[in-house]
């Protein structure tokens, strides 16, 4: 028997959500208290990790396109193309479509520095959260403050909602990005959804 | 809910928070020279006053780096916090020797 040898494995993949697709599209709440959730799956992750003002941390900022976010919140770049997100002082993430090629570029541009770029498409995943509500829904379970005051449009933070840890990230007003590690992923979906239900019903007086 | 400021994210929950107790427990400068007492003093023996305190704490959930402060044990207010490596900004019980930062 002739064997048969798999090349393109892409077929096989499957995303942390794929399970909660349906879930998802049955949770949706339309209307002025609406607020929806999707995965958006597959995304490059690339962890960076360069002390500021080093070689390193200039050659990883030139070599990302966008930069490197400099303080707590920043995010370098777009969320619709490259964008960096600040996990701590010397520590960042890229997030990026699926398929952008950044990975041996970042690695030639650390060469032998002290730093570290790692490929961590697979760590996390993200979950949109989208709707008047959306910030609603976060502040049942997320201690941080989410009023546009202090988190605008396009800031991220490392943060919790409720036991997991995720990275936030604030991508238009009424936008949301959460990224936990694949492992919570469906703890979190089930979370948000749970906590998206009453937005169906109308407020209480 | 008490807010605690981190020197790098600013003001967060104390659930994203971890404690580290007692900050500027200097490592021993030769540890094979120690007898079992002077270890075990090292080790596991920490001061516990009434007001200000120097401990370690780490920013667990948000950017994951440890940090100084100084807080009240009374009133637990944090009176202030500093980066590993710079100079204590209040003075106590347990400051670091000759002033060392670690």
């Amino acid at each position: 028997m002739a064997e048969q040898v798999l090349t393109d494995i892409s077929a096989l993949r499957t995303s942390p959500l794929a399970h909660m697709a349906s879930a998802f599209q049955q949770g949706a709440v339309a209307g002025k208290r609406g607020v929806s959730a999707r995965e958006l799956a597959f995304t490059t992750q690339l962890g960076l990790r360069a002390e500021p003002g080093s070689e390193a941390h200039a050659a990883l900022a030139a070599a990302t396109g966008v930069g490197l976010p400099a303080s707590v919140g920043e995010v370098a770049g777009n969320a619709e193309g490259t964008a960096v997100l600040w996990n701590g002082p010397d520590e960042f993430l890229v997030v990026a479509p699926e398929g952008t090629e950044l990975l041996d570029d970042l690695v030639a541009a650390l060469g032998q520095s002290a730093g570290q770029v790692l490929d961590l498409s697979a760590n996390r995943t993200i979950i949109e959260l989208s709707g008047p509500s959306a910030r609603l829904v976060l502040e049942k379970g997320c201690p941080a403050d989410l009023h546009p005051r202090s988190f605008g449009a396009g800031t991220a933070i490392t943060t919790v909602l409720g036991p997991v840890p995720v990275l936030l990230w604030k991508t238009a007003e009424d936008t949301f990005r959460l990224l936990p590690r694949a492992s919570f992923a469906d703890y979190t979906a089930r979370w948000l959804l749970d906590a998206m239900t009453e937005f169906a019903s109308p407020e209480v007086d | 809910m008490m807010l605690i400021e981190c020197p790098w994210c600013g003001p967060r929950n104390e659930t994203e928070y971890g404690y580290g107790g007692e900050a500027h427990v200097a490592y021993p400068a030769d540890p094979n020279a120690l007898t079992d007492n002077e270890w075990a003093k090292f080790l596991f023996y920490r001061k516990n006053p009434k007001g200000l305190f120097a401990e370690r704490w780490v920013h667990s959930a948000g950017c994951r780096r440890w940090f100084n402060a100084v807080r009240d044990t009374v009133t637990y207010e944090f009176k202030a916090v500093y980066k590993p490596g710079e100079p204590q900004p209040i003075a106590t019980t347990n400051a670091p020797a000759q002033g060392g930062t670690k």
